[in-house]
């Protein structure tokens, strides 16, 4: 009985956070360019002229290119990173970690603003270089918290028992201990991947000529006209992040299990 | 001599007595070299793109921009606009007081959320938590962007009202103010709140609760006395992790703000654009660094004192 409220309380709020953004897919398939409830009916238009426009299809290979080089380059940084920080003990550890995860409490508009500065004072143009570099630096604070838990609670003497039988620490690490982490690094590279795909502000600042999706969204919006398209864009975006995500999850858990770390809870 | 040189070695290398050991071999021995050689490539990067960046924005702002020359005599002339300019003052306070209210908004609704999590849920969890970090991770902008549409002058609300003959003209009051800012910031920013508060819930060991119980306090008593003290770490983590980058925020005022709604942000990328001061704006954007860490550090302290007073 008790129970009760809390969970009608519980329930009440994933519908808050979730009810708002639905009204995206919802109306994007409405045949009618004013966004209004009621629905006039269905149509997939929106989709179908989304795939004619062909500063929409540059802006999506724009973030796909970038989203890659984010998420290969951070998951890498990652790994050293966390590795460092759980396997060993060293002086200024705490500092350099904080220095390293300062990204996720510093306003976005920091970073892109001094980022944006200094590759102007050096003298490089802005392109999808620039927002990559940009991204990586949100991003790595990221897959340092998804890789600590597949690092932690890793059985170390595995990797002696490595050392011990011969293998150098180089072989070890690529033989024994990349195959447990694998589903850990493989989250990593998913979610890194997302945060850049739906990353804006950094973008925006950094992109130059050359617009990613979220900048490309940003600039149709002022058009009404356009709204609907944004629409039917925004709920891809929606989409693809879910997935991505969904499976990035799936692979996080698996990483804790083999670490033998418990997830809590379990999907089941 | 070579007695005691060699004494010497042996009580170096300890056990392993290895002659003349190599660079690369002491290398891979000494576990704090490993470590710092580890971390480094990731260090560098931040110090180099993070540090050193931000550092420039504070050189800057002691500069002059003279069109489009950079004067690099140092002066407190950007400081002294940015602090006395009535403008900028009235767009940081509603930063800090939107920033303010919306932490409070957000913990408020969290809290009773993560307290459900972590006491009430047993199976699923995992489930729980995906469920609610989802939102965490897709795109900011289109969270934002959907309350445009649900709040606008030819809205979701406004349209559907007038459909239905409720209202006649569209109500203007929905969107571009600091109302509208306050609602979309609070449902940006909900699932950050719950995961810090959930963590430090997590970690109550619950034989004190039964103990407190055992003692004579009734539920009520047992939350203010045993189990919110004991969270208070979380809350106060929650708070910072909200407050702080939603005073730099630029989308949601931009968006559903409208000329009432601006914060500092917005300003802040006007001088980087726009109007081309960079040094104005790298005081501005240094002003409001300064003022967020200061407004953070006091909470704290306030936070830890009401703490302690619990005990």
């Amino acid at each position: 009985m008790k129970l009760r409220p809390l969970t009608i309380y519980a329930v009440a709020y994933l519908a808050f956070l979730y009810v708002p953004v639905l009204f995206l897919p919802v109306f994007s398939f409405n045949d009618s360019s004013i966004v209004a409830f009621p629905l006039k009916g269905i149509t997939t238009q929106w989709y179908s002229e989304l795939w004619h426009n062909d500063t929409m299809l540059g802006a999506l290979w724009n973030s796909i290119k970038v989203g890659g080089a984010t998420a290969v380059i951070s998951t890498i940084l990652g790994i050293c990173a966390a590795r460092a920080l759980t396997r060993y003990d060293f002086r200024g550890q705490r500092s350099m970690a904080a220095l390293i995860m300062l990204p996720l409490v510093l306003p976005e508009i920091i970073v892109a603003v001094s980022l944006l500065v200094v590759l102007l004072q050096l003298g490089f143009s802005l392109s999808l270089v620039s927002v990559t570099l940009g991204h990586i630096l949100m991003a790595v604070p990221f897959s340092i918290a998804v890789l600590t838990s597949s690092f932690e609670g890793f059985d170390r003497s595995l990797e002696e028992a490595s050392l011990d039988l011969g293998e150098g620490p180089v072989a070890t690490f690529f033989r024994v201990t990349l195959p447990i982490v694998a589903p850990g690094i493989l989250s990593s590279l998913l979610i890194t991947f997302t945060i850049s795909l739906d990353e804006f502000i950094v973008a925006f600042f950094l992109s130059g000529t050359e617009p990613t999706l979220p900048v490309y969204i940003w600039s149709q919006l002022r058009f009404t006209a356009r709204l609907p398209h944004v629409l039917a864009l925004g709920s891809m975006l929606l989409l693809m992040s879910i997935i991505l995500l969904s499976v990035a999850e799936v692979m996080r858990q698996r990483a804790a299990r083999r670490a033998g770390t418990s997830p809590s809870g379990g999907l089941v | 001599m070579t007695a005691a040189s060699e004494a010497q070695s042996r009580s170096d290398s300890g056990a392993e007595a290895a002659p003349a050991v190599g660079w690369r071999a002491r290398f891979w021995r000494n576990e704090e070299l490993r470590g710092l050689a580890l971390i480094s490539p990731t260090f560098l990067y931040a110090l180099l793109l993070l540090l050193a960046p931000v550092l420039v924005i504070v050189a800057f702002s002691f500069w002059t921009q003279n069109y489009l020359e950079i004067d690099h005599t140092p002066t407190l002339a950007n400081y002294r606009e940015a602090w006395s300019d009535p403008l900028y003052r009235v767009l940081m306070f509603r930063s800090l007081a939107v920033s303010a209210l919306v932490t409070l908004i957000t913990l408020i609704l969290a809290y009773p959320m993560a307290y459900f999590l972590s006491f009430h849920i047993t199976r699923h969890k995992a489930l729980w938590l995906f469920l609610i970090t989802i939102p965490f991770w897709t795109s900011y902008l289109l969270r934002v962007f959907a309350w445009k549409i649900i709040l606008g002058y030819n809205g979701a609300v406004n349209a559907t009202l007038m459909e239905l003959g409720v209202i006649e003209a569209p109500m203007e009051f929905l969107l571009y103010n600091v109302n509208s800012v306050v609602i979309t910031l609070a449902h940006a920013w909900a699932p950050f709140a719950i995961l810090p508060i959930f963590v430090s819930l997590e970690k109550i060991d619950r034989s004190l609760l039964e103990a407190a119980t055992d003692l004579g306090d009734g539920p009520v008593m047992r939350f203010l006395r045993v189990t919110l003290p004991l969270s208070l770490p979380g809350i106060i983590a929650a708070a910072l992790i909200v407050f702080i980058p939603t005073v730099g925020d630029y989308v949601t005022p931009r968006l559903v703000g409208g000329k009432d709604g601006l914060m500092i942000s917005n300003m802040i990328q006007v001088q980087f654009g726009k109007a081309n001061n960079w040094p104005l704006g790298a005081a501005l954007a240094v002003s409001t660094m300064v003022i967020v860490t200061a407004a953070s550090l006091c909470f704290v302290g306030v936070m830890r004192q009401l703490g302690s007073r619990f005990r």
